[in-house]
């Protein structure tokens, strides 16, 4: 549950998704579920010339199962409180 | 799970799918469950290649299982109007590896 509740923290935040296929969409999060799908908002591919496959996809559901990398902003990473959360998590709650 | 990024609010709507595979098909939403199986009606694939422009296969009534699907977006009809597709040159997606 730690990191679904991390990234519903991170709601509202630009995000970059690096997908297995070796995608990568930037785009803002709008909501991510236990499965950790994701929803981006306001979107685009970040090598265009290459993927021009989602031109005209300014809003996307990624399965949670083929991403690879999260890249987050700095500002949404708090390590005091990550390693609080983690720590808990391991302890059983 | 509410307010978890569902697929209802595409219900109706024109979609592009990403599968596993590298392939992308567009059709209009009608179903989907929790394993993100979803029936796609009217739908095409989209081919990509670099020796031509984008081709279009009719498909029609798909059913696509949850475990082969990457992204599903939703289609910008005036964005989708204005792309040339016949003038679109790409490489294939590569397929997902896990």
């Amino acid at each position: 549950m730690l990191f679904f509740s991390y990234f519903k923290d991170l709601v509202g935040r630009e995000v970059t998704v690096e997908l297995k296929n070796d995608l990568a969409i930037r785009g803002t999060l709008h909501s991510v579920d236990q499965y950790l799908n994701i929803k981006l908002e306001n979107t685009r591919v970040v090598d265009q010339d290459k993927y021009p496959h989602m031109l005209s996809v300014r809003n996307c559901f990624i399965r949670g199962s083929v991403v690879r990398y999260v890249q987050l902003p700095p500002e949404g990473v708090d390590i005091e409180l990550l390693h609080d959360a983690t720590r808990r998590e391991a302890r059983g709650g | 799970m509410s307010g978890g990024p569902g697929l209802e609010s595409l219900v109706d709507q024109t979609i592009s799918v990403i599968t596993n595979d590298g392939r992308n098909i567009v059709g209009v939403l009608k179903g989907f469950d929790q394993a993100t199986n979803i029936i796609l009606d009217e739908s095409h694939e989209r081919v990509y290649s670099t020796k031509e422009g984008v081709q279009q296969l009719v498909l029609g009534l798909y059913i696509i299982r949850g475990d082969n699907i990457s992204v599903v977006g939703e289609l910008d009809e005036d964005l989708d109007a204005h792309l040339d597709l016949s003038k679109l040159r790409a490489h294939p997606l590569k397929p997902v590896i896990h």
